[in-house]
Order: C-alpha cells, then sequence, then structure tokens
C-alpha cells in the first residue's frame, strides 16, 4: 500500500454524485468505488470507464488519470494489498458506461497507510462520495474524515452483501459462471467443480464466511434476514494457525493446512469405537471430538505444524457447515450458497462444505460457491453509489 | 477420550500411596517422602503435592461403604473420570413398636407397648466418582473388600470401558459388559430426574442464588439432552424408551482440553478451567466493536459480543496470555455448543434443554458460559438447565441397565444427605474444609424406599408445587439463622440420641460421629447453600435424621414418645367428655384450641423443648393459656365455623404431627367430632420415625387403644370410616409431590373434599403457599420466636388458615343459578 500515495496525483474533479446530484437521470462522476472494511480484510472494487470520449479526457483531472492508472497497471499495491486479476469483469456495462470492475484487497491494519495516502494526496478533492460498508466504516469513519478529511457513506454490511451476490450472478451470463458446485462431493477421486446456473435463486441460504461468520436467509432481492451467525470464522481458523504453528498468513495457514493430517489431530468415531458407531449411524470415519487426540501428551508431541493447521481448518469448516445444515434445516431451504474470503483459494473448505451438506443432508442439501466469494459487500456499496436504494 | 490420562505414572506405585492414604490418613506423605531416593516413589511424593492434599484426611469409611455387600456393579469410565455403581444392602437399626398381646403376661407390664430395635436390610445405590488415575488402586480395594457378590458381570460404559476392559476383567474377575454410551446416559437422566427432588438448576450468575433448582415436574418428558464429553451428542428423549441421537458435534470437551493443552502447555483439565477463570478473553477475540467501533445497532448485537474468536491472534508479532486464550477458548466452544443446541430444540420444538458430561462438571464458568449463549441464542425462550448429578448419569444408567432383574425402576429412590457429597464437592473453587474431606471422591448414595412415592391428587398445579415455604438459599438471613439454630441444637439432639440406647455403651461414641457428621453438613451448607438443591428447613431436618440414621439412632425419641403418648391416653375420656358438655359452636372452638395446644407439644421445636424439660408439669390446660387470644396472627376460623355449619365434608384427609398430646388430646377429639359429622377420615402419619413425630406403627396401637374406650372411634374403624395410613416419609415437613402411591388411592376412592396439614413442620415450613383443589386448613403455633417475628407475631401465635380454591363457590352458585 506504501507505494500507493505516489500514484494519486493533485488535482480536482467535479464531485457530484448519484446521490448529491439534483438529477436523477445523471450518474456519479467518477471515481466508482465501492469498500468493505471488514474485521480482517479491506475489499474494494473500483469501475475503470472504458468509453472515455476525447472530450471527457481533457475535462479529466490528473489526480483522477492517475489513480486510474495506478490501480489498473498494477497487481499488487504496497506489500499488502493485492488485485484479484483473475476476477476482473471486463466490458461491463454499469449506469451506462461501459468498463471492467477490479477487485482489489489488502488488510484492514493497513487503513491507515491508506488513509495518508488518501490525505497527502487531497483525494477529497475529488469530491468523491465514498461507499462504504463492513464494521470498519462505522469504526473508522472518523478516521476518514480527520485523516483524509473524506465522508463516508456507511452502508449495512447485509444489504450490500445481498445487493452484491445477486447482482454479480445476474451480469455472470458470459464467460466462467459466477456459481459453482462440487459434482460428486462424497467420491474424493470424482469430485470436480462445476457451473451451476442460479436461475430462481430464492429462497436462498446465504452464508458469508469472513473473520466471522452471517447466515442470511434470502427470500427476494428485499427480503432477507439474518439467521444466525458463528463467531468461528475465517479470523478463528487463521488465529489459532497463528497460534499453533506461529504461521502469519492466510496463505501460509492453507498450505501447512494441505499438507497436514487432520486425523492425527483429531480424534474420530473409529478411535472410540473402533469402528462406525452403528446405533446412531455415526460412520468411523466422523470426527467425534475436534483436537481430542491432542488431550495425549504423547500424540501432542508426534503432530506436525501442518497437521495442526489442518485440523483446524477442518474444524472451523465442519462446524460451519453444521450450524448452515441446521439453519437450512430450521428455515426449510435447500439451496446454500457460501461466500466470503475464507474461502479464497480454500478449496479444501469448500470440499468439505459440499460433502458436509451433501452427506448429512443425504442428499437433500447443495453447496454453492460464487467465484467473486468475499467481494459482494464492496460491489453492493459500489451499487448503492449508482443506483441509490 | 480414552487416552488422556493427565497424571502419567507408574501404575502400582499410586496404588499402593493413594490406598495408603485412605487407610489411614496422613500416612501416605512420610511414606513418600521418606523414600525419595527411588524414582517411582519419588514420582508418588509429586502426585501427593497436587492430589493428595485433597484426600490426605479422608476417613476410610467414607469411600466405598458397604462394598462388602455389593451385589451388582457398573462402571463409566470417562476421559478423565472414573464413576462407579455398586448395588447394596444396608443392615440397619429401625425402631418397632408392638402391642402387647393382653393375653398373656406381658400385659402385666405398665408399658403402652414394645419399642424394639430391630436390625432390616434395605437396598441403596452407591455411586462414587474419581479420578481415572485412581482405577487400579480402587479396583485392588474392591477386590480386597468384596465379600458377598453374587454377580459374575460388571455392566461398563463411557469411552474408556474399552480401555480398561482387561484390567477391570483381571482384577475383579468379573467379566466387562459393555453398554451403549448414550443408552446408558438417558437411563440415568430420567432415573435422576424422577427421583431426586431439585436434580435440575437454571445457572445465573448473577442472582441472590446462583442456583436455581427446579420443581420437579411430574412429568418430566420431552427433553434434550446435550451430552459433552470429549465431543457433544445431542438426544431428544420423549419417553422412558423412546428417545433418539438427533445430533452432535465434534467441538466440545476434547477440543478444550486438546486445544488448550496446545495453546497454554497446560495439561490438566481444571488447570485449563483455571486459567480460563482469570482470563481475559477481548485480548484474543475480535469483538463487534472491534470491528465496528461499537454496536452493530442495526442489527441490534451490542459491542462486547464475539465477532470473531481468536480473531486478534491472527499475528506472528504478539504474545498472548493462557488465561486469555483459555478464556477465549471456553468462550468459543461453550457459545458453539449452547447455539447448536439451540438450533436443534428450535427445530424439533423443545424447551427443556439439560446439559451433561465432564466439560460442565458443576464448573460455574462453564455453566455461565452456556447459560449465556442459549439465553442470547433464543432471546430467553430456552432455558439451559443442569444436573446437580449430570457425572453419574452414565453410571447409572449403566447399572439400571444391569439391574433390571431388581426391577428399580418400580421404586422410589431417594437421595442419603449423609452419604452424598454434594453438588461441586471436588471443586478447587470450593470451601476448602469441604474439599479435604471428601478430595478427589465425590459420592452420591440413594436409599430405595419402601414404596412408590406419588402426588397428593388434590395438588392444585403439581408442575409448580413448591413444598418449602423459604428457599434458604435466597434468603441468606434466614439461612443464617436456621443454619446458627440447627448447630445450636446439636448438643440436645446428640444428648437425647445418647440417652435413647441406654444400655448401649457404645451409643456416645456413634453420638459424636453423629454431632461431627452432621457438623460438617452444616458447615458445608453455610458455604454452598446449593450442595443438596434448594437448602430450607426440610432439607436441614431431613439431613439430619439421615446422619442419625447413618450412625445407627432410628428413633431418639421413642422413649419420650411412649411417655406422652402413656399420659395423654389417660386423660383422653376427660377430655372428650368436657367437650360434649359444651354448645356445638363452644365445642368446635374448643376442638380447635385442643388441636393448637396439642401442637405446643412438640419436642422438636427448642423453646418447647427447653420448658418440657424443665418443668414436666406443664399440661394441657397450661398449653391452652399460653396460646394467642384471637384475632389470631393467620384467622379464618369464623369462615371455618361457617362451613361447619353447612353440609359435612365427605372425607377429610389430616396429617398429623407429634405424638402424646397432641394426636391424643388434640387430633382425635376433632376425628372424632368429624366421624359424628359423618365425615369419613383418613389419618396420614410419618411411615417412619422424626422427631417426636407420631409413626404410623405407633399410630395403629394408639388408635386401637382410644377405640377400646370411646365407641365413635371403634365404629369408625369398624366400619371403614376411619383409615389410618402412612405418608411414607420420615421428615418432619411435608412434601405433598411425594407420598406414599396407597395414600393417593385412598384419598381418590374416598372422594377427599378437605385437607387439614397440623404442626409447624407440616403448614408453615412446608406448604404454607401450598393451594390445593380442595378446602383446606392449616394450622400451626408458631413456637420459634425468630420465625414468629418474621411472619409479624410472637412467640405461641396462631396459624389458622382456612382456604376455599378459587372457582370453587362460584361452581356451586353456576349449578344452583339456571
Amino acid at each position: 500500500m506504501r507505494h500507493r500515495r505516489d500514484s494519486r496525483e493533485d488535482g480536482e474533479t467535479s464531485g457530484d454524485t448519484c446521490r448529491k446530484g439534483q438529477t436523477q437521470t445523471m450518474t456519479s462522476s467518477f471515481p466508482w468505488f465501492g469498500m468493505d472494511i471488514g474485521g480482517t480484510l479491506v475489499k474494494l472494487v473500483y469501475f475503470e470507464p472504458k468509453d472515455i470520449t476525447a472530450e471527457e479526457e481533457q475535462e479529466e483531472v490528473e489526480n483522477l488519470k492517475s489513480i486510474r492508472r495506478y490501480l489498473t497497471s498494477n497487481i499488487a499495491y504496497g506489500t499488502t494489498g493485492i488485485r484479484d486479476v483473475h476476477l476482473e469483469l471486463q466490458d461491463l456495462t454499469l449506469c451506462g458506461r461501459k468498463g471492467n470492475l477490479h477487485f482489489i484487497r489488502f488488510p484492514t491494519h493497513d487503513l491507515p497507510v491508506f488513509l495518508q495516502m488518501g490525505r497527502n494526496k487531497h483525494f477529497s478533492s475529488l469530491h468523491t462520495t465514498l461507499c462504504a460498508t463492513g464494521g470498519g466504516a462505522y469504526k473508522f469513519e472518523n478516521d476518514f474524515r480527520t485523516m483524509a478529511d473524506l465522508q463516508l457513506h456507511k452502508l449495512d454490511e447485509l444489504d450490500c452483501l445481498v445487493r452484491g451476490v445477486l447482482y454479480i450472478d445476474s451480469v455472470m451470463s458470459s464467460g466462467p459462471s459466477e456459481c459453482y458446485y462440487f459434482e460428486n462431493p462424497t467420491d474424493p477421486d470424482h469430485c470436480v467443480q462445476k457451473p451451476y446456473l442460479l436461475e430462481n435463486p430464492y429462497p436462498l441460504l446465504l452464508v458469508n464466511i469472513g473473520s466471522g461468520v452471517s447466515i442470511l436467509a434470502v427470500y427476494s432481492e428485499n427480503n432477507y434476514k439474518r439467521v444466525t451467525g458463528t463467531s468461528l470464522g475465517g479470523g478463528t481458523f487463521l488465529g489459532l494457525c497463528c497460534l499453533l504453528t506461529g504461521c502469519s498468513t492466510f496463505e501460509e495457514a492453507l498450505e501447512m493446512a494441505s499438507e497436514g493430517e487432520s486425523t492425527r489431530v483429531d480424534k474420530l468415531v473409529r478411535d472410540i469405537y473402533g469402528g462406525d458407531y452403528e446405533r446412531f449411524g455415526l460412520p468411523g470415519w466422523a470426527v467425534a471430538s475436534s483436537f481430542g487426540n491432542m488431550m495425549s501428551k504423547e500424540k501432542r508431541e508426534s503432530v506436525s505444524k501442518e497437521d495442526l493447521a489442518r485440523a483446524t481448518l477442518v474444524t472451523i469448516t465442519n462446524n460451519i457447515g453444521s450450524i448452515t445444515r441446521m439453519c437450512a434445516l430450521n428455515e426449510n431451504i435447500e439451496r446454500v450458497v457460501f461466500v466470503g474470503n475464507f474461502l479464497r483459494v480454500n478449496t479444501l473448505s469448500m470440499k468439505l462444505l459440499a460433502y458436509a451438506m451433501d452427506y448429512w443432508s443425504k442428499g437433500q442439501l447443495k453447496a454453492l460457491f460464487l467465484r467473486h466469494e468475499g467481494y459482494f459487500g464492496a460491489v453492493g456499496a459500489l451499487l448503492e453509489l449508482l443506483h441509490p436504494s | 477420550m480414552l487416552t488422556a490420562l493427565s497424571v502419567p505414572l507408574d501404575g502400582s506405585s499410586l496404588s499402593r500411596c493413594v490406598e495408603a492414604d485412605w487407610m489411614s490418613s496422613g500416612m501416605c506423605a512420610h511414606y513418600a517422602r521418606s523414600v525419595e531416593t527411588s524414582p517411582t516413589m519419588a514420582e508418588c511424593g509429586r502426585v501427593d503435592s497436587h492430589t493428595m492434599d485433597k484426600s490426605i484426611t479422608l476417613p476410610p469409611d467414607e469411600i466405598f461403604r458397604n462394598l462388602e455387600n455389593a451385589k451388582r456393579f457398573a462402571i463409566d469410565i470417562g476421559g478423565s473420570l472414573t464413576k462407579l455403581a455398586y448395588y447394596s444392602t444396608v443392615k440397619h437399626k429401625v425402631a418397632k413398636v408392638r402391642s402387647f398381646d393382653h393375653s398373656t403376661k406381658e400385659a402385666a407390664s405398665d408399658k403402652l407397648y414394645e419399642i424394639s430395635v430391630q436390625e432390616e436390610v434395605t437396598a441403596r445405590l452407591h455411586f462414587i466418582k474419581f479420578e481415572n488415575a485412581y482405577i487400579e488402586t480402587c479396583l485392588d480395594f474392591i477386590k480386597d473388600h468384596l465379600v458377598n457378590t453374587e454377580t459374575k458381570v460388571i455392566k461398563a460404559t463411557g469411552g474408556g470401558a474399552h480401555k480398561f476392559k482387561v484390567l477391570i476383567e483381571r482384577k475383579l474377575g468379573l467379566k466387562v459388559d459393555k453398554e451403549d454410551e448414550m443408552s446408558c446416559l438417558i437411563k440415568g437422566c430420567n432415573f435422576v430426574l424422577k427421583n431426586i427432588p431439585h436434580e435440575a438448576f437454571v445457572y445465573a450468575k448473577h442472582a441472590d442464588s446462583e442456583f436455581r433448582f427446579q420443581t420437579t415436574d411430574p412429568d418430566i418428558f420431552p427433553y434434550l439432552l446435550v451430552n459433552i464429553g470429549s465431543g457433544v451428542s445431542i438426544a431428544k428423549v420423549e419417553s422412558e424408551d423412546k428417545f433418539e441421537r438427533i445430533g452432535g458435534s465434534s467441538i466440545g470437551g476434547g477440543t478444550f482440553w486438546g486445544l488448550g493443552a496446545l495453546l497454554t502447555k497446560t495439561k490438566r483439565f481444571d488447570e485449563l478451567l483455571q486459567l480460563a477463570s482469570k482470563g481475559q478473553h477481548s485480548s484474543v477475540d475480535m469483538l463487534v466493536k472491534d470491528i465496528y467501533g461499537g454496536s452493530y445497532g442495526y442489527l441490534g448485537l451490542t459491542g462486547d459480543l464475539i465477532a470473531s474468536s481468536f480473531g486478534k491472534s491472527a499475528t506472528a508479532d504478539k504474545e498472548f496470555s493462557k488465561e486469555d486464550m483459555a478464556k477465549s477458548l471456553l468462550h468459543m466452544i461453550s457459545n458453539d455448543i449452547g447455539q447448536l443446541a439451540c438450533l436443534y430444540a428450535r427445530l424439533h420444538n423443545l424447551s427443556r434443554v439439560y446439559f451433561g458430561g465432564f466439560f460442565i462438571r458443576g464448573h460455574p464458568l462453564t455453566m455461565h458460559t452456556i447459560t449465556y449463549s442459549i439465553n442470547f441464542f433464543t432471546k430467553g425462550e430456552v432455558q439451559a438447565l443442569f444436573l446437580r448429578h449430570e457425572g453419574y448419569l452414565g453410571a447409572i444408567g449403566a447399572f439400571l441397565k444391569g439391574a433390571e432383574e431388581d426391577n428399580p425402576n418400580q421404586y422410589s429412590w431417594g437421595e442419603n444427605y449423609a452419604g452424598s457429597s454434594g453438588l461441586m464437592s471436588v471443586s478447587p473453587d470450593m470451601y476448602p474444609m469441604q474439599r479435604a474431606r471428601s478430595g478427589t471422591f465425590d459420592m452420591l448414595e440413594m436409599d430405595r424406599l419402601d414404596r412408590q412415592l406419588v402426588n397428593l391428587p388434590l395438588l392444585q398445579e403439581p408442575s409448580s408445587y413448591i413444598p418449602d415455604t423459604v428457599d434458604l438459599t435466597e434468603d441468606a438471613p434466614a439461612r443464617e439463622y436456621w443454619l446458627f439454630c440447627f448447630e445450636d441444637a446439636l448438643d440436645g439432639v446428640v444428648k437425647r440420641a445418647v440417652a435413647s440406647q441406654p444400655d448401649m455403651p457404645e451409643a456416645a461414641v456413634r453420638a459424636e460421629k453423629f454431632r461431627q457428621k452432621y457438623r460438617h453438613k452444616l458447615q458445608t451448607l453455610r458455604y454452598q447453600p446449593f450442595a443438596y438443591g434448594s437448602l430450607t428447613v426440610r432439607s436441614l431436618l431431613d439431613t439430619r435424621e439421615h446422619c442419625l440414621n447413618e450412625f445407627n439412632f432410628p428413633d431418639p425419641y421413642s422413649k419420650i414418645k411412649e411417655r406422652e403418648n402413656d399420659v395423654a391416653l389417660k386423660y383422653y375420656q376427660k377430655v372428650v367428655k368436657s367437650l360434649e358438655e359444651l354448645s356445638w359452636e363452644d365445642r368446635q372452638f374448643a376442638l380447635v384450641r385442643g388441636v393448637l395446644a396439642g401442637n405446643v407439644f412438640d419436642w422438636g421445636a427448642k423453646a418447647v423443648s427447653d420448658v418440657l424439660e424443665s418443668d414436666p408439669e406443664f399440661g394441657f390446660e397450661q398449653a391452652k393459656r399460653q396460646l394467642e387470644e384471637r384475632p389470631w396472627l393467620v384467622d379464618s376460623y369464623d369462615q371455618w365455623l361457617e362451613r361447619l355449619k353447612g353440609p359435612p365434608h365427605k372425607c377429610a384427609l389430616l396429617f398429623v404431627d407429634n405424638s402424646g398430646v397432641d394426636i391424643i388430646l388434640g387430633v382425635m377429639p376433632l376425628v372424632r367430632e368429624l366421624l359424628s359429622r359423618g365425615t369419613e377420615v383418613v389419618l396420614a402419619s410419618n411411615s417412619g420415625p422424626a422427631l417426636n413425630d407420631v409413626t404410623n406403627g405407633e399410630l395403629q396401637i394408639l388408635t386401637e387403644r382410644i377405640a377400646a374406650m370411646d365407641p365413635v372411634i371403634q365404629s369408625g374403624l369398624r366400619d371403614d370410616r376411619l383409615t389410618l395410613v402412612q405418608n411414607g416419609s420420615s421428615s418432619p415437613c411435608l412434601d405433598l409431590s411425594r407420598l406414599d402411591k396407597a395414600l393417593a388411592m385412598v384419598v381418590r376412592e374416598r372422594k377427599t373434599d378437605l385437607v387439614i396439614i397440623e404442626g409447624m413442620g407440616r403448614a408453615i415450613h412446608t406448604n404454607y403457599f401450598a393451594t390445593l383443589s380442595c378446602e383446606s386448613l392449616k394450622l400451626a403455633v408458631i413456637k420459634n420466636s425468630w420465625l414468629a417475628d418474621r411472619l409479624g407475631g410472637k412467640l405461641f401465635s396462631v396459624v389458622f388458615k382456612y382456604e376455599v380454591p378459587a372457582g370453587k363457590p362460584s361452581q356451586e352458585a353456576a349449578v344452583l343459578t339456571p
């Protein structure tokens, strides 16, 4: 992020937005951002207009140009900011404009750096409205104002999430399917990712796995409720992994998990019953007690960090799966869409969720995933900028 | 679950060490220290430092009691604790009364009846809980002391049953027969819920009393049982035989222990909990306010709510304290379990959720976090219920499975307060003296009652009936007073106990043991009023009776009662005659005054026993003069008199109190009057002795003697219009939800429409607020100045509470109006 400040040149622009605009037909002036400030990550979506006329280009202030240039010509910003190029949506028509939608993320603890840069480069002179959601929109609202002279337009994270999911799904008609599932989830050798057409999406159980987890039942675009949530989420996975293995990033933790064996850490049904617990239909391979083997000193000394990382991943994932399954039963919903950055590059967890949904529901429940995992809140915020609800 | 012995020891050296310890208190420490050169002994000495200190003063006769008569065994071996159940027979002394055969020379004796102390064999269930580290020692001990066992099989359950199978079979020579864990748990749960009053409680950390015990709802089904062992099992229980495991979770006690051990390098489960109790989870957890800066108002999520467990530890460059991590872990697991329990409860539409398993083990912090979680997720719709004996459920269930031929479910059982350790006896947070005595061994004893106990059919709302008037667990000043009062009265009780057995020289030694035991119970209750459920005057009295029985003082008042009965009988005819000379209205009042005056003769109440012991001439007439003049403290005599002018009652059930003047000169004339009015009378008296209360055995003889003098009583008996029944209890108080089944039957058959309860124990300490579905009369004299003061009266104030159930008169009116 640190290099970012250099790219933001001083400049001016007319800062009327959809919200502030006197005429409803007018779209918000550039730049178009949507921001989701979560407990761990800040997610930023940026719309890069590709249909800028020569006239427009002339009027465009230098500051704005440099932002565009900086964001679109880099894929990494500073040490921690990353643009997920593979998620970029090209030739998108948004608010009458054609362009590309970019997906950028950086850790929430680097937000001060981001703000300092905004201040240094007089970002506020663009008079843009920054639509932000996530808890950080509230927590850092004052910092935005005092450090960067920016006024946040705060939005509810779940509203944005639902809106974002439905929007992305609707625009992804060409290219790789936004929504997918795993075929043969119970057969590891034949478990493959398959596109899923999310027509008639309602009702839908939407499980957002960020630092924590929120579970929503969505009945229509404007009708949803938060069913429940759990504090055992992505933050727990990473937090525990850091404590148990000394790692410091999500990628590191996942990498270790992929090499580990959780059955050395967890106590399985067969460890207790010698096989299946037939009376209650519990298969021998099911985990009876997460980290249960770690009650024994001997076994604590014989496990690897990789095993511990894997067990942590399995524990958190299965728990989310089981709470989700109960919510689906209580709400009488058969389709579950998992989103959130916990699932980013985390095929292990996705397959586990797919498996758990299928196995424990005897095929009744279907686990669906979306390619843009963690960005829906930010997309929703951007949409709010363009089409205030 | 099985492999998690937290004390890595050489089994045999430990065995010797521990055994030496309980065989002769204090010996082990020396033994271990003197041979420090031997590595195994040094190891033993180390154990000494953290386990022996708890059990070092454990008297040898306090654990594995009655083992020599053990008939049947069951064992439940969990991850850290072993629970052993055995069924044993106890020989104990019971006081019997027998009428003299007047046709023989015995009649020459001037005694009213013969009192004999006989030995009776009753069934008792023993449960003992200890750390797995002691298992080998305990098996050796059992082997050495087992004499009479008939069985060749030991029922076993729990994860460890498999692991220790060979050891058990080798040591005990019994075949291990494994039983399914879940069904044992549920069988055990049903059993305690049905047989132990105040078994279930709600935990409320900040309330006056942290433990709010539930009344025994006769209908215990359906419920959800959440068993938190290494993992979590959730079962829906619909009836005695019908249950289903509907779900579970792998995040349970094993996760807390295993993950906790990894994070904090702390090996023992209890130490982890200790750490947790000192920690601050907010330094490890990401709270809503860490993300939002405050609350998430839109969703009503407060700032202190955990958004992401361990969310703050996702960094490599910060150290976290063991305490904080342990606390965070405890919160994470408790919340998760609470949430799942709620989801299952909602799906199956159940509002009663019981929690059990080693993760809970009575730890306040765990109960608090689970309760909090349940409240949060269900917004108070579902209550988290905990069980006083949750640790024993599996062992009880396994035992019941093996004991089907004994038909344990056809009897009622009662907790024996003398032999049971009480809630949290081994908790490290507890009162040190209590801990020192029972150490790591926790016990539960249940006596098989001679009869099945059921509700009085006339209870207005059986599910909300609470026998006790004051809950001393909540009322601190009252608790203070009564604990003092019982301690103060102890010398007198001991004296009387010794005096009751003049021809037994060792009675003094036994009485001294009784004194120690009961005093210890009182001290325990001072610090843990909740140890045996709600603390009440009744439970204090019952505990005393249990302790007296324990040391073979089955009926310290037998001789006093006999003397009193004898004296009173001599006055009976005179009293009846003087009543008959009165006008109808004067007689009604005299009868009531008679009952009240008779009730002053109560050796159980200190004020009266003082007077009676110093002045034996204190007579019936003098007692009447002591009575408060009308209007009484509670006075509905006028309504009662009006009622008597109406049609006679169909049948009156009378719960009687003291022997002597009370029953003979107070109650019997009233019985006579009722019979003369055409009302049938059922006299309910105690099945076994308690203080100077008249027992059913004594009352049989007394009634016969009165019948011989009084044709009204005689014809009543002959025509079966006067019936004597036992109430099923041996308490000076009265629990209308646990009465002899036969009594309930008689009450129903006779269409009882009036219940009379007399005496402080039955009508004030208990049942003062009981609502019945028929007319009731509660009458007592307050013979305790503190209580009188509390009720706004003075010593010898009178309570005369005549009640007609709401709706009754209007029903009649409805019949009358066309």
